[in-house]
């Protein structure tokens, strides 16, 4: 493989998932902490907001693996490999 | 040998040469093991009904009603109950996969080319599943409102036009990339750990991915549920 192609592709992959952690964590964290101002304001609703925190999470983190995927493309099926 | 029971290989696969086409065969070997799993427990739990249940007829009524559940909260009381098939084996597809990759050492099994682990770590098993998804959203529509269903492409406005139609394409790219993404993720965590600290260090992780995996599954089967009770509303 071209050096600069390679090169390029490492950083790449590795700004793919920290640029696309960063708004999925700001995202995750305020919706905790709304969940657990929920949860203090009304403690018998805990296990619905429970469930519905984890749903969301996991909506949210999906966003990082999107750009995992991209990284995982680039590391080992980079396409401009040739 | 920790670290052997734990490498990862990524876009490494035994193919098998059918009528011209390669196929992943280590994807399809640990898929009819899943269904395998899932046939034989539900046939066990159905075969003699009884008004009391008991044993595993218990269990597969409780997994049955949570199953219902998860089309009921997204389609509605009155039409959920044709989707509940459809939503629930996604569901039980996606868990037994996910756990028998998380949970089995498949390492101990040699095969020439590549490596046993959960098929959902194919992107082929996802975007089938998401595609299926697909398909089944534009049937519930149209099975529901025939070609009415075609005005949510200018609802609210038809300026929406061209971000509902790039929608339909999205939904399926998102779907599969989600799932796909999660159990890859767990697997290369799980694999870098092993290579820095192979004892005890990787446990935590390998909790939170058997926890992550089923909240995968979850997802996957509210969404469909979701896009279906869109489409049919």
């Amino acid at each position: 493989m071209n050096p600069i192609v390679s090169a390029a592709s490492v950083i790449a992959a590795g700004l793919a998932i920290g640029l696309a952690a960063i708004g999925p964590g700001i995202g995750q964290g305020s919706a905790a902490a709304q969940a657990v101002e929920g949860i203090a304001r009304q403690p018998e609703a805990e296990g619905k907001i429970r469930g519905t925190l984890l749903l969301s999470l996991a909506f949210m983190e999906s966003l990082t693996i999107y750009g995992l995927v991209v990284a995982l493309c680039l590391l080992f099926a980079n396409p401009f490999a040739g | 040998m920790f670290f052997s029971l734990a490498a990862v290989e990524v876009g490494e696969h035994f193919y098998w040469e059918i009528a011209g086409f390669n196929l992943h065969g280590q994807v399809l070997l640990v898929t009819w093991l899943v269904i395998a799993i899932i046939l034989t427990i539900s046939v066990l739990g159905t075969k003699e009904l009884q008004q009391v249940p008991k044993g595993m007829q218990n269990f597969v009524e409780l997994v049955f009603e949570y199953l219902a559940g998860i089309a009921k909260d997204q389609i509605g009381e009155y039409e959920y109950r044709p989707w509940v098939p459809f939503t629930g084996t996604i569901f039980l597809f996606i868990f037994v996969a996910n756990w028998l990759g998380a949970l089995v050492p498949w390492k101990l099994l040699e095969l020439p080319e590549g490596e046993l682990a959960a098929p959902t770590n194919d992107i082929n098993t996802t975007a089938a599943l998401a595609l299926m998804t697909s398909i089944s959203y534009f049937y519930a529509g149209f099975k529901a409102k025939g070609l009415g269903f075609f005005a949510r492409y200018i609802r609210p406005t038809p300026i929406f036009l061209p971000i509902n139609i790039l929608e339909d394409f999205s939904k399926p790219l998102s779907l599969s990339f989600r799932l796909f993404g999660n159990v890859v993720a767990d697997e290369i965590v799980v694999a870098v750990l092993c290579l820095l600290v192979p004892l005890f260090v990787p446990l935590p992780v390998m909790v939170l991915g058997v926890f992550a995996s089923s909240v995968q599954a979850l997802v996957f089967s509210t969404l469909a549920a979701a896009y279906i009770g869109e489409s049919i509303e």
